[in-house]
């Protein structure tokens, strides 16, 4: 579990974040929206020190963020970055990077790395496309073996930075359905999602972030009657009760 | 085994093809290199003289001028591929290469200077040459990195300090006439009149760097996906980008301590092995060792051949061939967008 307190981050000169405290439950899918240049990215990065943070507070499993080697960081969160080049290797070769915080000298996969990809690439839906050189692949397909690779790193907490950027639709529910079964094995899931229908739908909290700083936290009900959202985006919000439960649209 | 390891198998199969195919290319060009000259010698008459059993006019030939040409070609050839590979997955710049982004002009500098100031410290050049390309390749680094430079700024950067370095060496030799033998040898890039002694000090330092490098081949893989998510996949990623591009310039230092200013090897080959092998690290530097010391070598064969008795240099032999042969793969390549 990550914990930020009282967080302050940004960049030399520029603050992009101001006294966020927010958790990543494990266990739950947390999807954190916002307006364009509300900080979500900034948010993630900083969680994993990608940024360095400029006040407050981070935990990882109770444990000081900095008092971690990069390596014991990279076995207890996963991220997927919002920028993904695409090398010229096999989508399997791909996800295997994955693995690269469990090998030691000279980096060889084990039988269990092997495993561990290769079961990433199942929850992804990737797996038929192990074989495949990325550069051949279409964005959406590119997009799940990232999103393997990410899987493959097995760890508690799992970060995505747009992770359904470039799907259609059907392999935007598939995204958000591998992030709840990530959830349902007790991990706490993470995603910066731009479509508020596919977050309130599928997150079992949502952090609503605007001009750098955390306007609510709670469950997309709690936030539907709250009516953050709608003045946060500007829209208004509205729902309908189905037979899977509430849906929602906005106008 | 899983299906995972089953679909890298074929992979794995070809890659090692390709690999032995290089291999035998590069035994080849070295038989080529040791036999063809002004005076042609059969391989029986080169095996008997590398064995030190040849007759008088073939053993000089071999030992003396043959062998430490072709030792040299093999290994500036290994050197500026392999750290062309480097330099172009560090900076993610697919047009970047020890000759255009500075490094070999730093270490020429260096070259000239050492030569100038202290003719007699012959062990130390390949050392100067390696500090000279380090300090090629950190300034372009750092210009790019202050200024959030996009891949044709670094690469234009890179020609500005390449030419301030170049600028360097000619008011070296100015000042110093006698400092650079042959001077448009070391202009152009060649290898005439080398010798084992001479080259040995820059030999140790290509082997020991090649072996580093193919050691950190699967940090240069995690490194080529980008910094954030190498460094969220545990890589310290400032320390082995510095690191990494090190060991390029020491390859690329040491190459030009002996061979002069060779353009064109560290760019078109790394090219040419990523289409041949893909762009996983091991293959791929292991591919460009044994593909640049085969081009390069039999590239001189032709250098020393095409007129003979007279001679051209390598570096002109390259860039007649390399240029055109660039050009065409860049035309051929997403139609003509390499970067």
């Amino acid at each position: 579990m990550i914990e930020l307190k009282e967080l302050r981050a940004g960049y030399p000169g520029r603050t992009v974040l101001e006294g966020v405290t927010l958790s990543f439950l494990p266990g739950q899918v947390l999807a954190l929206v916002g307006p364009n240049g509300s900080g979500k990215s900034t948010l993630l990065r900083t969680a994993l020190g990608l940024l360095p943070r400029q006040g407050g507070e981070i935990l990882v499993d109770g444990e000081a963020l900095e008092t971690l080697t990069p390596r014991q960081l990279a076995r207890r969160a996963a991220y997927l970055a919002q920028s993904r080049p695409v090398p010229n290797i096999t989508a399997g070769r791909m996800v295997l990077h994955g693995r690269f915080p469990y090998l030691s000298y000279p980096r060889r996969y084990r039988p269990e790395d092997y495993q561990a990809a290769q079961q990433a690439m199942k929850l992804a839906d990737a797996l038929e496309l192990a074989g495949r050189p990325m550069p051949q692949l279409s964005g959406g397909q590119r997009q799940k073996v990232y999103l393997a690779m990410a899987l493959a790193q097995d760890t508690q907490t799992v970060l995505l930075d747009e992770p359904t950027t470039y799907l259609d639709v059907s392999h935007q529910l598939e995204v958000m359905a591998a992030a709840q079964t990530l959830a349902q094995q007790g991990k706490a899931v993470v995603a910066v999602l731009h479509d508020l229908c596919l977050a309130m739908r599928w997150a079992h909290r949502l952090a609503v972030l605007d001009g750098g700083r955390l306007q609510a936290v709670g469950s997309p009900e709690e936030l539907y009657s709250h009516g953050v959202l709608n003045r946060t985006f500007s829209v208004t919000l509205r729902r309908v009760e189905t037979q899977a439960g509430w849906r929602y649209y906005y106008q | 085994m899983n299906s995972l390891q089953t679909c890298s198998s074929p992979t794995l199969r070809t890659n090692g093809r390709t690999l032995l195919l290089l291999l035998a290319c590069v035994v080849l060009a070295g038989i080529l290199s040791l036999s063809l000259g002004p005076v042609s010698l059969s391989p029986g008459e080169v095996l008997s003289a590398l064995a030190g059993r040849g007759d008088e006019a073939s053993l000089p030939i071999v030992l003396h001028f043959r062998l430490p040409r072709t030792c040299g070609c093999l290994l500036a050839g290994m050197a500026l591929a392999v750290s062309g590979a480097i330099i172009q997955s560090v900076l993610a710049n697919p047009l970047a290469a020890p000759n255009i982004i500075g490094v070999n002009a730093g270490a020429g500098l260096s070259v000239a200077l050492c030569c100038a100031l202290a003719p007699a410290a012959v062990a130390w050049v390949p050392v100067a040459a390696f500090g000279g390309a380090l300090a090629g390749v950190l300034l372009v680094l750092a210009i790019a990195r202050s200024t959030g430079a996009s891949r044709l700024t670094l690469v234009l950067a890179g020609v500005a300090v390449s030419s301030v370095f170049s600028a360097g060496i000619d008011a070296v030799v100015t000042f110093f006439p006698d400092s650079l033998n042959g001077y448009s040898d070391f202009r152009i890039g060649g290898l005439s009149n080398l010798t084992m002694a001479r080259l040995a000090p820059a030999a140790w330092l290509i082997l020991a760097a090649l072996l580093a490098a193919l050691t950190l081949a699967p940090e240069l893989d995690v490194l080529a996906l980008g910094e954030d998510t190498a460094r969220s996949l545990g890589l310290p990623a400032t320390r082995y980008r510095l690191l990494l591009l090190a060991l390029a310039a020491a390859l690329a230092g040491a190459a030009v301590s002996f061979a002069g200013l060779l353009g064109f090897v560290g760019l078109i080959v790394p090219h040419m092995m990523r289409r041949l092998l893909g762009e996983e690290g091991r293959p791929l530097l292991a591919g460009c060792a044994l593909g640049g010391a085969a081009l390069l070598t039999f590239c001189d064969t032709l250098a020393r051949i095409l007129f003979s008795p007279y001679e051209l240099s390598v570096g002109i032999v390259l860039s007649l061939g390399g240029g055109p042969f660039f050009l065409w793969l860049l035309l051929r390549q997403r139609g003509g967008r390499l970067v």
